[in-house]
């Protein structure tokens, strides 16, 4: 017994560092699957609540861009304001629609954490459950798509953003649909990777690549431009290399979508799989 | 003893709000990313007790995967970097000859010795890191490029740091 003790206390170090390192070792799998339902995030209020006062800080240096950004929106949205159109014809009817029915609300955010270095990265935004946002709700930037949220608590909310490796977005490519992935080989924050695009199929470089309408962006939602076609896969599709329209690294307002119809849909396609 | 405390506690601090408010911005795409945070755990001094050595390197890991949104991974990796420092320490300095416990920093041990000590020691702990980050063997090529150009940048940046509070205390 006393000999083992002695073992014990004289190569200490050793044995600490077992200990210490299957804890941490547990701590890695059981929080680690991709950090769901975990509250030791960013999400976290005392981490959120530190990021938010460091962001109030930095978010200063690039005013004059984020001016520039919201200068240039404002005057897209103006663009679309019924007043900016000038009717030519002499009789004029008045129609009320009733076939329009609005389907996309918009909440803006402020991203007060991000990240575009890391293997999978997240966003942390100012808006939570007390603004009605919830879980699997798409946000986007007023360049494009940005990601899907993933966790919501009270204040906070975190997304999981575009440049993830788990992260697919259904897109169209000069009318056709195909998947959009990052990370699987590539990890700069510019670029992303399109797939399962037919290979017999021509896709010009500088097409524009935008959301589809199985996606669950409003569809035609900007994502970036084709900047390299790849070589053909063993299973006959294409590898496009797309370059964001969005840089993560300077995103400073997110809106997030509340799809209204969303609900009716899932309670319908729930029900096919029970029958 | 309590300036020694205060020392390291405003070190801790400055640190860990360095890496993640400022370098975890900073970072050649994935391929080279600095981990400066660590410096804390390589300039404790020589005489601390295995087990705080070992606990202090898990927490300050902890604190950081909080706001990394890792659990577990830069804990693990201190570790391990707690535990190599303790063997590279036993091999290299002899600890008879103090008359009070110095720090192994660069202004008392000298450039080559500080600049092995951290090589090393960085090179392990983003070993570690960076192969549980990708966990898996088909990336291993990799991820040895990674570790090797991530050690390199943190390396320089703890030698950026060291000259710029550099005080010339020579061991006799």
């Amino acid at each position: 017994m006393r000999n083992l003790w002695l073992f014990i206390s004289k190569y200490n170090a050793f044995f600490l560092l077992i200990i210490f390192f299957i804890i941490s070792l547990i701590l890695l799998v059981k929080n680690n699957n991709y950090q769901r339902a975990s509250v030791w995030n960013s999400s976290n209020q005392i981490v959120g609540t530190a990021y938010e006062k460091v962001n109030e800080f930095s978010s200063y240096l690039i005013l004059g861009k984020i001016n520039d950004s919201l200068a240039l929106e404002n005057a897209r949205l103006r663009n679309q304001l019924a007043s900016s159109f000038r009717n030519d014809s002499l009789k004029q009817v008045v129609v009320r629609d009733t076939n329009l029915v609005q389907q996309y609300t918009y909440t803006v955010a402020k991203v007060i954490n991000n990240s575009v270095h890391q293997k999978n990265n997240y966003i942390t935004i100012n808006r939570g459950q007390k603004h009605g946002i919830k879980k699997g709700m798409g946000v986007i930037s007023s360049t494009g798509v940005i990601g899907i949220i993933m966790n919501v608590s009270e204040n906070f909310a975190t997304i999981r953003s575009l440049l993830h490796t788990e992260t697919k977005i259904s897109a169209n490519v000069s009318g056709n649909i195909g998947s959009l992935v990052w990370g699987e080989d590539n990890f700069d924050p510019r670029y992303a990777t399109l797939k399962d695009i037919q290979s017999h199929l021509v896709i010009k470089k500088g097409a524009r690549v935008s959301t589809s309408e199985f996606s669950l962006f409003p569809e035609n939602t900007n994502i970036g431009v084709v900047s390299k076609i790849g070589t053909r896969n063993g299973d006959n599709s294409l590898e496009i290399q797309v370059k964001l329209d969005t840089d993560f690294s300077k995103l400073q307002y997110v809106y997030v979508i509340n799809n209204l119809l969303a609900n009716e849909q899932l309670k319908l396609e729930a029900q096919n799989k029970t029958e | 003893m309590g300036k020694l405390l205060v020392i390291n506690i405003i070190r801790f601090i400055v640190l860990i709000a360095t890496q993640v408010f400022l370098l975890k911005n900073i970072g050649y795409y994935n391929l080279s990313i600095p981990y400066l945070y660590i410096l804390f755990i390589l300039l404790l001094p020589f005489g601390i007790p295995n087990f705080l050595l070992f606990l202090l390197a898990f927490f300050t890991g902890l604190t950081i995967d909080v706001f990394y949104d890792t659990l577990g991974l830069n804990a693990a990796a201190c570790t391990v970097l707690a535990f190599v420092r303790i063997i590279f320490i036993n091999l290299t300095v002899q600890r008879d000859g103090f008359d009070n416990e110095p720090d192994p920093s660069l202004g008392i041990m000298g450039f080559r010795w500080f600049i092995f000590y951290a090589v090393i020691l960085t090179f392990f702990h983003h070993l570690v890191l960076f192969s549980f980050e990708s966990f898996k063997f088909s990336e291993i090529g990799y991820t040895l490029v990674r570790v090797l150009s991530s050690t390199a940048f943190t390396v320089l940046l703890m030698l950026i740091t060291e000259f710029a509070f550099f005080t010339k205390k020579v061991r006799k």
